[in-house]
């Protein structure tokens, strides 16, 4: 019997298009827009100026607070200027724009493909090479990894989880990763385990990578420690406390972090950031992202420089299909729709699926029948038809009292109303507005 | 017989003895409540709005009796005649204030502001807004959702579906500014409502620098600055490439109206002018809109400064 996560969750329907499709490099677009918000926390602060000239690899923003991350360039060439652009996110926000010249990187750099299984460095040293390299938590949230690893000291881990569930449906990024870079992704769970001073470590797959359990497991064998744990199916099993329970049947308590149940979750791309990082001295400027979609004519994993602006990856994929209706930033469960094809790529893009017209359509929404499927599929024992009531109605108070800010945004309860009810979009808003009471009472204290 | 006398006397006892004790705890327990605020409260409108900023007519009546002045307050639907009634009551003097009326500060109507993307979730300004910049190039903009629309009690703003933007009704807008409050976007402003209802404001919130701005909207405003130097009364100033003026300095002089090339800065209710043919000409070389529109504004605005230099 595989084990899961134990309350609610969905079963959309696979749609791995790209599965088996070998990494490819991308080509270097001749200009790139790298973000100064590329993670959770505050804004990296630029390094460099207009005119300046910058190589692959280079740090041109530094930490803006403790939990933030640094930026390094993705490209060579000449800084253009330091001003806004439209993100992911819909809005304005400031980014580094660079000319590209070449192709020249930082000698520091190691090119080469061979493995360095030996890690020489202590704990301290590994999370300040991370912090240094810019390291993020690649499944989506980019939380900066070095925060991650140094827990409050109330706290101790005791095992680390490597997450390479790949819930989302059309996402296969992380399942080819794995498939190419078994041995990387080893040494780099081996250096996370030494940062957090475990011996204990996890990789989480869900059974629907049978070949990728399989090379793992073989690899695992002789790294000490590493064990594989194959999953039953299920979404949301990528979300955090749900891997948490579904590896090591520990729950997290409401509000609480990972750590208070000795748990360190990092994803499979972090691990590979991690190798490359530490081994290879490689900061994180270019990651896989799956780029995907039924319409599309060729759909590819592609190894992708960060700041590539994404028409520059649909294209090398077969072009933007005629019938489009809408293109997503991430999965089609947690994505995002993005305004145009103009924005750039970030530390946290995991994949862009291109909807055509028929499957972009919303349902028509009709009135909630009480039957209490959102219910069920709430990965997290909330009740959405509720908070959605709520929000609509402005109870924020008692939105709070609900437990609102448990919520993890994966969809389940939208994606399983027989109504087509937009549960999601009023839970949105009322975390939203929920977290600004709490910062505002927290700040008025 | 016997029987009903029993029940009767017995009945009538408990009676006497439950009067005397309320009796008792109506004088033991009794809290003075000044009799002014029921009589203030009656002459309130009683929509209970919160539009002056305490909970209710009740609780804005309370705070009249017990403040002792009333400085500060106004109730907003009521106006003036209601302010005089509370103030007879209370044997206060009334404080003159100037009524008041929401203004919607965006023009983005779908001809100057073309679209961009489409939105088919929710129509609801505070989760679009959550989601992206909206509709069209302009992320300061009205998005269109009508929350402001759902938040007024009184009737008094709706959605033009022309433009897609919304237009408050000054007859029956009572500035209570509970749509200032719904607009996630900080559009509406609570303004003053001007002598013959004439006003003069910058409607456009865009921050953008101007060709951004000016790409997104065709009557965003692009802090180029004109109007602030244009101003002989300091009203306008200039922060984040967004010109604001300030309504309790402007004298509606209307200069600023004139000189903004982007015709960002509205004036509102002023009489029409007869258009000086030759003025037009000269002006309307230099110009780049060559729209009816904007020959016309050009030509109302030519006249404004005399009839106002008085």
């Amino acid at each position: 019997m595989l084990k899961t996560f134990s309350i609610g969750g969905v079963h959309p329907q696979e749609n791995k298009l790209s599965a088996h499709q070998s990494i490819i490099k991308a080509a270097i677009p001749p200009q790139v827009a790298i973000l100064l918000s590329q993670h959770i926390g505050a804004p990296a602060k630029p390094l460099v100026a207009k005119g300046d000239t910058v190589k692959v690899g280079m740090k041109i923003a530094e930490l803006g607070g403790f939990v933030s991350a640094a930026i390094h360039s993705s490209v060579s060439g000449k800084v253009l200027k330091i001003d806004n652009v439209i993100d992911a996110s819909g809005y304005p926000k400031p980014a580094i724009i660079i000319n590209v010249e070449g192709d020249e990187w930082e000698e520091t750099i190691d090119r080469s493909d061979t493995l360095v299984k030996e890690c020489k460095f202590s704990s301290e040293e590994i999370i300040k090479k991370l912090t240094d390299c810019g390291i993020v938590g690649m499944g989506g949230a980019c939380f900066p990894t070095q925060v991650k690893l140094c827990p409050p000291p109330a706290f101790k881990a005791q095992c680390v989880i490597i997450n390479g569930v790949e819930c989302e449906p059309y996402l296969t990024a992380d399942h080819q990763l794995m498939l190419e870079h078994a041995e990387e992704i080893m040494v780099g769970v081996s250096i996370l385990m030494k940062a957090a001073k475990v011996n204990k470590a996890f990789i989480a797959i869900e059974n629907n990578k049978p070949d990728a359990i399989e090379l793992l497991k073989k690899t695992a064998s002789s790294y000490p420690g590493i064990e594989v744990v194959p999953l039953k199916m299920k979404y949301p099993q990528g979300g955090e406390k749900q891997l948490i329970d579904a590896v090591t049947d520990r729950q997290v308590a409401s509000g609480a972090l990972p750590i208070s149940v000795g748990v360190i979750v990092q994803n499979v791309g972090t691990t590979f950031a991690v190798y490359q990082a530490i081994q290879k001295n490689k900061p994180l400027f270019e990651r896989v992202i799956t780029i995907t979609g039924n319409s599309l004519a060729k759909p590819s994993n592609l190894l992708a420089r960060i700041g590539t602006p994404l028409r520059q990856l649909v294209d090398a994929c077969g072009g933007l299909p005629d019938d489009t209706g809408k293109v997503i930033s991430g999965g089609p469960m947690m994505g995002k729709a993005l305004i145009n094809l103009d924005v750039p790529m970030t530390k946290g893009s995991s994949g862009l699926l291109i909807m055509n017209e028929e499957e972009a359509k919303r349902g028509e929404i009709h009135p909630c029948i009480r039957c209490a499927k959102c219910v069920d599929a709430c990965s997290m024992g909330l009740e959405p038809y509720l908070l959605a009531q709520l929000a609509a109605h402005g109870e924020f108070e008692r939105m709070e009292k609900e437990r609102i800010m448990d919520c993890i945004e994966c969809g389940c309860c939208q994606f399983t109303c027989p109504s087509n009810r937009p549960i999601l979009d009023y839970c949105r808003l009322g975390k939203n507005k929920v977290g600004a009471m709490i910062r505002a009472r927290k700040a008025k204290k | 017989m016997n029987l009903i006398l029993i029940a009767v006397i017995s009945l009538g006892a408990i009676a006497l003895i439950s009067a005397l004790i309320l009796f008792l705890a109506s004088k033991k327990f009794a809290v003075f409540e000044d009799p002014r605020i029921t009589e203030v409260a009656k002459v309130l409108p009683q929509a209970n709005c919160g539009g002056c900023g305490y909970p209710g007519c009740s609780g804005f009546a309370n705070a009249c009796v017990k403040a002792g002045s009333l400085q500060g307050k106004y109730c907003t639907v009521g106006g003036q005649p209601v302010m005089t009634k509370v103030a007879s009551i209370l044997g206060l003097e009334v404080e003159e204030a100037e009524p008041t009326v929401a203004v919607v500060r965006c023009n983005g109507t779908c001809e100057h502001r073309p679209l961009v993307s489409r939105n088919d979730g929710t129509r609801s300004c505070a989760i679009t807004s959550l989601l992206y910049g909206g509709e069209t190039g302009c992320s300061y903009g009205c998005l269109g959702g009508g929350d402001c629309v759902n938040a007024c009690q009184f009737d008094a703003i709706h959605m033009n579906p022309v433009t897609g933007l919304p237009e408050v009704d000054e007859d029956k807008c009572t500035s209570c500014g509970a749509c200032v409050k719904a607009c996630p976007r900080n559009i509406i402003e609570v303004r003053p409502k001007g002598k013959k209802s004439r006003r003069v404001y910058v409607s456009c919130v865009n921050k953008d620098r101007g060709p951004i701005a000016k790409k997104a909207c065709e009557v965003s405003c692009i802090g180029c600055g004109k109007c602030v130097k244009v101003c002989p009364f300091g009203a306008i100033t200039l922060e984040n490439n967004l010109a604001y003026i300030d309504p309790n300095v402007c004298k509606s002089c209307r200069k600023c109206v004139d000189v903004c090339p982007q015709h960002a800065i509205v004036e509102l209710n002023f009489p029409p002018h007869k258009p000086k043919i030759a003025v037009v000409e000269e002006v309307d070389s230099t110009k780049t809109i060559e729209t009816p529109k904007a020959v016309e504004a050009v030509a109302v605005s030519v006249d404004s400064p005399k009839e106002n230099n008085n």
